[in-house]
């Protein structure tokens, strides 16, 4: 299979992680070494075999739909990297062509 | 160090509400202790001793007043960094949680608070979970109090080593993969990972969701299951949550009579790839059982030879999931925010900063595993996987009330030593993750020293989905039998730690 940097690169943009070079170079290895160690997963099981996604079974768990109070919206804020006007202040999210 | 440091919790209790000492005494003699030998151990990452004495006095006065306080009110504990709680900071070991102030307190948080418990502060961890030395966190490694060279096991080696450094007699852990049980082995402590659904994970800071499992860690048995009956119990914040009583797990730890019990030694789990003092205190263990009046009996469970590959594309993908929230928008770390920069930008270059290593390891597993083109090919595999895992626990619960292997493979390693070599960090939880992947409920318990190195062994006790209560009487019957064999608890035989004078 052998994942290359170019691979990690791609995946890490996926993931918005930015990877510098020493870091793909360092990581490429150890995630081709740990892939090919899971991979032998695929034998193990036949078509016939249904997946699991959960330990127990779940049932969907529903509740009236009332009005509570909510966490104090101070409170929430208090943990923002950034707030404004009792928001979140974000960076821009468009790009200057649009 | 004071005499009040090596009680039970149990007896610590029953002191403070007969009123022999007050929690105010032992509260102040914890954090003595963490102040002189935590520079060393480093299993907390905060501690607020003030919060903690106010706590103390509450009950003290609530025991004066005559009014009635719960079987471990005033009893200090240390509460794992994953777990949040209002007043202090939540890191989950992590720089992109650094002085995070979370806004509402864990369901576990708020149960032991009400039971009048003594938070001394919150306990190191593998960066988000994600290990099984504590060397991942990024506020430095816990030492192991046997031996500070070595690692105190994984993630939750904060909460392991506070409990066999004497910091605290209680701490809470939390098991993804045998967070819990694997640190108990390798520190002589008692740590359980219950039922899936069992304990609430609301205010769990997810790793895998369909894994995690918040449970006690404790010097004793029954401190184990004391701790287990405050926390345990259904809870409609988590829709997981088991709506049914909590096993009698008090009583159990209490009885300890094993007679006429049916025990499983699973075969896949020994043999090649075992230290020789990890199997010969397994093997001395099950005989002790056997002594005891248990029948025991071998099990194969053919899969469980697939369950660290299966483990290892399902908490990979669970966990790129669930830590796409560290956005750095509405928590946490942000950087590169200078105006110029998309908020995409500033996204990449904060998860970039705030994540260490092996977390960037597994999200990009889970990126990988989860894309497309391979999500049938692996994660869709290893769900089939955990299929036949379930499989084989349900045909060997058939003939077995309990089922047996050691904790993990070999005894604390050196500090250092597994940091570059992901994949023989992983194998420390061989035989732990098949019951996260199969959801049933796990223990590990001291089974002594190895011989060839003098250090900790623990053996693990796997029990059927809610009857968490047959683990504590395995573990109190092997508790009873060993002390008496030792002449003291195992922890009577730990190296002092030097002491710094505050």
């Amino acid at each position: 299979m052998a994942l290359t940097t170019d691979d990690v690169a791609r995946l890490a943009k996926l993931a918005r992680i930015e990877l510098s070079e020493a870091e793909l170079e360092h990581l490429a290895p150890q995630l081709d070494v740990i892939l090919e160690s899971v991979a032998s997963v695929q034998q193990v099981a036949g078509p016939d075999i249904e997946p699991t996604s959960h330990a127990l079974p779940l049932t969907n768990v529903f509740r009236e739909d009332e009005v509570r109070p909510s966490l104090p919206r101070e409170d929430v804020l208090a943990g923002a990297p950034a707030a404004e006007e009792e928001r979140f202040r974000v960076p821009r999210i468009l790009g200057e062509e649009a | 160090m004071s005499e009040l440091l090596h009680r039970t919790a149990a007896e610590l209790a029953a002191g403070i509400a007969a009123g022999e000492h007050s929690s105010e005494e032992v509260t102040r003699a914890h954090l003595d202790r963490i102040e002189a030998v935590d520079e060393v151990v480093h299993a907390f990452l905060h501690v607020d001793g003030e919060r903690a004495l106010e706590a103390a006095r509450a009950v003290d006065a609530k025991v004066a007043a005559g009014e009635p306080v719960g079987p471990l009110a005033g009893v200090p504990l240390g509460l794992k960094d994953v777990l949040t709680m209002r007043g202090a900071p939540t890191t989950c070991g992590s720089r992109m949680l650094r002085d995070w102030h979370p806004p509402y307190d864990a369901t576990v948080t708020r149960r032991l608070l009400e039971a009048g418990l003594v938070v001394l502060g919150k306990t190191n961890m593998d960066e988000f979970a994600m290990g099984s030395s504590t060397e991942n966190s990024a506020y430095g490694p816990t030492r192991n109090p046997w031996d500070t060279s070595r690692i105190p096991g994984g993630s939750g080696g904060g909460s392991a080593a506070a409990l066999a450094a004497f910091e605290a007699p209680l701490t809470i852990g939390t098991d993804t993969g045998g967070s819990i049980r694997q640190p108990a082995a390798v520190t002589g402590t008692v740590g359980v990972k219950p039922t899936y659904g069992g304990t609430s994970r609301y205010g769990l800071v997810a790793l895998a969701s369909s894994l995690d499992q918040p449970g006690p860690c404790a010097r004793t048995v029954l401190d184990a299951a004391l701790l287990h009956q405050v926390i345990a119990g259904h809870d409609p914040l988590d829709s997981t949550s088991i709506d049914a009583p909590v096993p009698d797990v008090v009583t159990a730890a209490r009885s300890g009579d094993v007679a006429g019990m049916r025990i499983g030694v699973v075969r896949e789990l020994g043999g090649e790839g075992y230290a020789p003092g990890v199997e010969q205190r397994f093997t001395e263990a099950v005989e002790l059982l056997s002594g005891l009046g248990a029948e025991v009996v071998e099990v194969s469970c053919p899969s469980f030879d697939a369950a660290l590959g299966a483990y290892y594309l399902i908490m990979p993908s669970e966990a790129s999931s669930n830590l796409a929230r560290f956005d750095a928008m509405r928590f946490g770390l942000r950087v590169g925010d200078d105006g110029t920069r998309s908020a995409e930008e500033v996204m990449n270059l904060t998860r970039e900063a705030g994540f260490g290593a092996e977390v960037k390891r597994r999200i990009i597993i889970g990126t990988y595993a989860l894309s497309s083109g391979y999500y049938d090919a692996y994660y869709g595999s290893a769900q089939k996987v955990r299929t036949l895992i379930k499989r084989d626990f349900d045909a060997a619960f058939e003939r077995c009330d309990v089922l047996v292997s050691p904790t993990t493979p070999s005894t604390p390693w050196p500090l250092g030593e597994r940091v570059d070599d992901p994949l023989a960090m992983y194998k420390a939880d061989l035989c732990t993750l098949p019951s996260n992947l199969a959801g049933n409920a796990a223990a590990s318990f001291p089974a002594g020293l190895a011989p060839e190195d003098g250090l900790p062994v623990g053996v693990q006790v796997m029990a059927p989905p809610m009857a968490d209560d047959r683990l504590y009487r395995v573990g109190a019957a092997l508790e009873r039998a060993l002390t008496e064999q030792w002449g003291g608890p195992l922890l009577n035989r730990i190296p002092q730690l030097q002491e710094v004078s505050a």
